[in-house]
């Protein structure tokens, strides 16, 4: 079999065993799911395939340690950073203020 | 539209790239040999679609591939096919 060039090529590869089991989605999942068809209906993005291909682009040793929706979010980042829509300062400001907020909610 | 370039029935090969963008041909099918089994129609295609809008749309076609030819160990029915849906710029004629 020919060696797949990208982490998530594992079509045929002993993957280990597979757990069918459901599991609850976080809300921050289901604003990651909407933020996405957002993007699609106001034509920031062109189609799944542009995220698909953002998630393939992450490194292997980030593929494996990302979940699901976690790159999906990573994709959908560097798809709106790279195209303008979002700038670098904007969103390094909103993760710090979630970052604080949470610091502080934890503290209480 | 110009012509489907392979008929049904028609054995074709894979083609074995690594292609930097998205697309839609896992490396386990790669290489290997397969009869068109159904010619789909015109879609766009994700490699197209990453840089704009898909066009223009291209052939698709399904190819069945042997079970047994996919994987060396394979254990089932010498008969058992594995069908996967193809752009026709992945296909070339094999005798």
């Amino acid at each position: 079999m020919k060696q797949p060039s990208k982490p998530h090529d594992v079509g045929g590869l002993a993957g280990g065993p597979i757990d069918p089991g459901e599991h609850d989605i976080a809300y921050w999942e289901w604003q990651i799911d909407a933020m996405i068809r957002l993007a699609l209906k106001k034509g920031l993005i062109s189609d799944f395939a542009e995220m698909r291909d953002g998630i393939e682009r992450l490194a292997p040793e980030d593929y494996e340690r990302l979940n699901y929706y976690e790159r999906w979010a990573t994709s959908l980042a560097h798809t709106l950073l790279g195209k303008g829509v979002v700038s670098r300062e904007a969103l390094d400001a909103k993760v710090a203020e979630i970052r604080a907020r949470q610091s502080a909610e934890a503290s209480q | 539209m110009s012509e489907p370039r392979f008929a049904l029935g028609q054995r074709v090969r894979i083609a074995a790239r690594d292609v930097a963008v998205h697309h839609r041909v896992p490396a386990y099918a790669q290489g290997h040999v397969g009869t068109v089994e159904r010619i789909c129609g015109l879609y766009g295609q994700p490699e197209t679609y990453i840089h704009g809008d898909g066009q223009p749309f291209t052939r698709l076609y399904r190819i069945s591939l042997a079970q047994t030819d996919l994987w060396p160990d394979y254990s089932g029915s010498s008969r058992d096919r594995l069908d996967i849906e193809i752009f026709e710029h992945w296909l070339e004629a094999s005798s």
